[in-house]
């Protein structure tokens, strides 16, 4: 996997780190939130396309953010 | 504009609403209670002659100067300690006082040289005025005896000159330096006829002295006089702008002769710093006129080649038929823009314009990406508005101040100087820092307690101090009722209650005595008035945002919002932070926060800009560098931003920047971005062009242009002309119509115009129909964001970490005498007191590996190794290094590291794992740069030493 592609992972995990304190389904809704305000729909594309292969190893936060993202994508 | 004079009304007129009624020489006036006699015959015109006072010291008494007679009082008392009182009749002008002023002035010329006709001063000094204005025609007393005349001047400080010869023992300048700077580095030695002002008994480069410039400000002669003032002459014509430094934002007249500027002087009106100033707003401006500015622009096929000089119109052709070019090669999002806080609000909101109408995407970021953006997401997501809520004049009103992560005395010298006059007037401290600070212990101030946490812990330390106040019951209920969602406050009370928040239970992680830690909460909580002041310690880590949410969380649960002397207040490192994150400087929004995705804002842009906009986000600058590297993004515009010096991992910047295909930088100077670079656009100063800088107070300051553009374009022409050859019309014909733009699309800058800036001074913002002149305290009834929002702050450690290989943590920081990459600063004799970037480390550390003071170390991390001195230093805790990142020659970047804050992106510059070992030699980076300084910086026809 790029550098790239590994700071994306990364940083998706900071993001679910953060989130990890809040109940879910606000936790994983508020990480996808952040994800769409501020990541380019490149990157979110990437992302999913990681966790999509298995090779992003996510937090569960943000395993669920992206997937729903992914189903956002193509409902 | 003529010379502006001042009225200095010889002791500082008195707030309050209690007026009280005199008679002045026949004439009438109100003034507040508790105002000097003085002050109130200056306020109806009438001057009385002075020479201890001036407005900005209290009043001292000691010329007898000032005399008057005052209807049913014995004797002469003087006017300056005298407060004004109901119905008193005052008389400034009699044969007795006539008399007694001319013989009080005897005395003083009878030990002054008489050389008015060449002195330095003549025509600007309070002596010679006084002497004129009291009919002084002779001195009984002869030369002969004891004098002054002989003391040997002082010329130590690059700047100023002390001649004592002409001193009078006033003691304003002592006293400037006591009461206005803070730093008691002056005094009177000796009594009697042996009185004298000395800097300690030493020279003045050589003392405490900080170069503040506020004891020249107060001299009344030419003792204390601008070196350039003594060797060119007294200046003709005032210009008042805003200082280009810190985000205080300070308010100058810059004196000029012809188009020359001789001094910069701090204004009295300018609300941000009210006549005072530091180093290098007052004194380090010459790097305007350095010989290093290149004042042509230039062009180059590859960064290998020579630069070549060209006309404005080919390096502007070349630049946007490039940017064409790369979006058609390879799509419409390779190209973006990164624009600068040192550069004006009109020219950040044309470049983020240029970036969306020209470039069709939203690649636009700003410099406040890698220091303050955790301050906009934080504060915004709390409170509802991405900006401090006080204006500084608070802190007077504040009874406890808590500063984290700030280092005012050296990053925003003229608010310290505010802060620390609160605080010797009884005002409490705490300071959260890992490193003693001067505020933890100087002159007359003291704080009540220093938690020197480890780096990269303080969220757990905020989290700790909340913990004591919500299961102590020190929660200001009342405020939380009524300003606060309530169910968002019960969940935040029972996480932050948990007992891994305890100071107990974190007190291993973050190295702070829990005992201390529950002292300063009760404090906090419970002192009275809690203002809470932070700077890029809180923000520049992998929690920045976390960290900014937690102290929001802090001052809501204690009430310490909406009104003065509370609130959250962030520091802004640069001059125009503020304004360029307010003017949609950043990827994902407009101006005044507006998200991209708000069809309703982009509606707005889109009418008046007859484009489509895009509404998805675009890329930050650790993005544009990533996706430079994995070759996506080939074309970048950086308007006055240096990102191979400031921005953390150095060799994975310039790998981005090496990458790109077309790199246009507009500056002042061939900075370290410029090796990198295929066209280079002149720069201009901030004494060469109109318009505005918001400061951290939200202050909204005119820069006025002194002199005409030296390399013949304002920085704004240069973005209008490369918008309009990418065929984006920009028909601007002055600064002020690019903020009636701003104004009529953004509804926090709805009232403010020119015209509005040129009649109020300056303008905090919000500023529009419901607060016409501005808003100096928000979220006075109401947050912005209708109820205040707790957000749950769970402490998570960086992922940097010590261990065998890198046993120590770096932070880096700023000093006194330098501004940030030092493009400016090193420009200029501020290199005096800072020649090169320093390591400060704890003796235990040093010792340790065999280091003693000044030896060269090599600093090396995860990221890469730099050599540079040590400087071994009590004020460190042991484990824990610091480094200053002023010179482009020492690559304290190519240290740090490439992790950021978790919601922004800021990069986490202040913890860094390292090892520091003694080394004889440069590091290889510092080599390779050195040959690359060389290579990459050629300029066709020029001598190889022109560039940086």
């Amino acid at each position: 996997m790029s550098e790239k592609l590994d700071k994306l992972v990364r940083m998706a995990n900071q993001i679910g780190d953060f989130y990890a304190a809040t109940p879910e389904p606000q936790a994983s809704a508020g990480a996808a939130t952040h994800l769409r305000a501020f990541w380019t729909p490149k990157m979110i594309r990437e992302l999913v396309a990681l966790a999509g292969d298995g090779r992003a190893a996510l937090n569960p936060t943000a395993a669920r953010a992206v997937e729903a993202l992914r189903r956002a994508e193509r409902p | 504009m003529a010379l502006l004079q001042e009225l200095d009304t010889g002791t500082p007129i008195r707030a309050g609403e209690h007026t009280v009624t005199l008679t002045i020489d026949g004439r009438g006036v109100s003034v507040p209670r508790g105002t000097s006699v003085m002050a109130a015959a200056a306020l109806i015109d009438i001057s009385v002659p002075k020479l201890c006072a001036t407005d900005s010291l209290q009043a001292f008494g000691s010329c007898r100067l000032c005399l008057v007679e005052i209807e049913g009082r014995r004797g002469t008392p003087a006017s300056c300690t005298t407060p004004a009182e109901e119905g008193m009749v005052v008389q400034t002008k009699t044969p007795r006082l006539e008399k007694l002023r001319r013989g009080v002035m005897e005395l003083y010329i009878s030990d002054h040289p008489l050389d008015c006709l060449t002195c330095s001063a003549n025509g600007d000094c309070e002596l010679q005025t006084h002497a004129a204005n009291v009919g002084l025609r002779a001195v009984r007393y002869g030369y002969a005896g004891a004098n002054h005349l002989d003391a040997p001047a002082d010329a130590s400080n690059p700047y100023f000159v002390f001649e004592p010869s002409k001193c009078i023992v006033c003691s304003r300048c002592v006293r400037a330096c006591e009461e206005v700077q803070g730093t008691f580095a002056l005094t009177i030695l000796g009594r009697g006829f042996d009185s004298k002002v000395s800097p300690g008994g030493t020279d003045f480069l050589s003392s405490e002295c900080v170069s503040c410039g506020a004891c020249v400000q107060a001299c009344p002669t030419a003792t204390l006089n601008e070196k350039p003032v003594i060797e060119k002459g007294t200046p003709e014509r005032s210009v008042v702008t805003t200082c280009a430094y810190c985000g205080v934002g300070c308010a100058f007249k810059a004196e000029l002769k012809g188009d020359e500027v001789l001094r910069m002087v701090p204004w009295k009106a300018g609300k941000a710093n009210e006549g005072h100033s530091c180093v290098k707003g007052r004194f380090a401006y010459g790097y305007a006129t350095h010989k290093d500015r290149p004042l042509k622009p230039m062009i180059r096929r590859r960064i290998e080649d020579p630069w070549r000089e060209v006309s404005w119109e080919e390096a502007i052709g070349y630049a946007a038929g490039e940017f064409k070019r790369i979006q058609v090669q390879y799509g419409r999002d390779a190209v973006g823009a990164i624009s600068s806080s040192r550069c004006t609000n009109e020219e950040v909101f044309l470049v983020q314009k240029l970036v969306r109408m020209g470039f069709g995407n939203n690649n636009i970021d700003t410099c406040a990406r890698v220091c303050h953006s955790p301050t906009g997401f934080g504060l915004s997501r709390t409170y509802g508005t991405s900006a401090g809520t006080q204006d500084f004049k608070s802190v007077e009103k504040a009874d406890v101040v808590m500063v984290i992560g700030a280092n005012p005395t050296d990053a925003h010298p003229v608010f310290a100087s505010r802060l620390k006059r609160r605080l010797r007037a009884g005002a409490r401290l705490i300071v959260i820092d890992p490193r003693r600070i001067d505020l933890v212990r100087s002159p007359h101030v003291e704080a009540d307690h220093h938690l020197a946490l480890k780096p990269g812990t303080n969220v757990a330390v905020l989290n700790a101090l909340a913990h004591v106040i919500v299961t102590e019951g020190l929660i200001d209920g009342a405020f939380v009722a009524e300003r606060c969602d309530a169910a968002n406050f019960e969940s935040w009370a029972r996480f932050i209650a948990e007992p891994h928040h305890a100071p107990e239970a974190v007190a291993q992680a973050t190295g702070v005595d829990p005992k201390e830690l529950r002292k300063a909460a009760r404090l906090y909580a419970t002192g009275g008035n809690g203002a809470i002041y932070y700077g890029l310690g809180v923000t520049e880590h992998a929690q920045g945002s976390t960290a900014v949410m937690a102290i929001a969380n802090l001052a809501m649960a204690t009430g310490n919002i909406g009104r003065e002397g509370v609130g959250v207040n962030p520091l802004r490192g640069q001059n125009n932070v503020q304004g360029s994150c307010d003017m949609g400087s950043f990827p994902h929004e407009f101006s005044g926060y507006r998200h991209v995705s708000d069809d309703a804002t982009r509606a707005i842009f889109e009418r008046l800009w007859g484009v489509t906009l895009s509404n998805a986000p675009g890329l930050r600058i650790p993005n544009m560098i990533d996706e430079a590297i994995d070759g996506a993004f080939k074309g970048l515009y950086l308007q006055g931003e240096d990102i191979a010096q400031s921005d953390p991992d150095t060799q994975h910047i310039t790998a981005g920047l090496r990458a790109m295909e077309c790199v246009v930088v507009q500056d002042l100077f061939l900075n370290e971005s410029a090796r990198y670079a295929h066209v280079f656009l002149p720069g201009a100063s901030f004494l060469e062009k109109d318009g505005t800088f918001t400061n951290a107070e939200r202050r909204i300051s005119r820069v006025r242009k002194a002199i005409e553009p030296i390399a013949g374009k304002a920085d704004w022409e240069t973005t209008v002309a490369l918008a309009e050859a990418l065929g984006v019309p920009m028909p601007y014909r002055h600064p002020s119509e690019i903020m009636d733009e701003i104004a009529a699309t953004t509804p926090t800058f709805r009232g403010v115009s020119y015209a509005g800036l040129d009649e109020l001074g300056s303008i905090q913002w919000p500023c529009n129909d419901d607060a016409p002149a501005g808003t100096p305290i928000m979220h006075v009834n109401r947050f912005v964001r209708g109820k205040g929002q707790f957000w749950l702050t769970e402490y998570v450690a960086t992922e940097e970490r010590v261990g065998p290989r890198f046993p120590l943590l770096l932070t880096t920081g700023r000093i006194l005498s330098q501004y940030n990459v030092g493009a400016q600063t090193r420009r200029t004799a501020n290199i005096t007191w800072h020649d090169q970037d320093v390591l400060e480390i704890h003796p235990f550390d040093a010792e340790q590996r065999g280091i003693v003071d000044g030896d060269l170390v090599l600093l090396q991390s995860r990221s890469g190794e730099i050599a540079l001195h040590v400087q071994v230093s009590g004020r460190m805790q042991p484990g824990v290094v610091y480094a200053t990142f002023h010179h482009a020659v020492t690559g304290a970047n190519v240290v740090t590291t490439g992790n950021s804050d978790w919601a922004t992106n800021c990069p986490e510059y202040k913890v860094t794992a390292v090892e520091v070992r003694r080394t004889n030699h440069l590091s290889d980076w510092q080599i390779r740069d050195r040959e690359q300084a060389v290579a990459l910086s050629r300029i066709a026809g020029a001598p190889a030493d022109a560039a940086e």
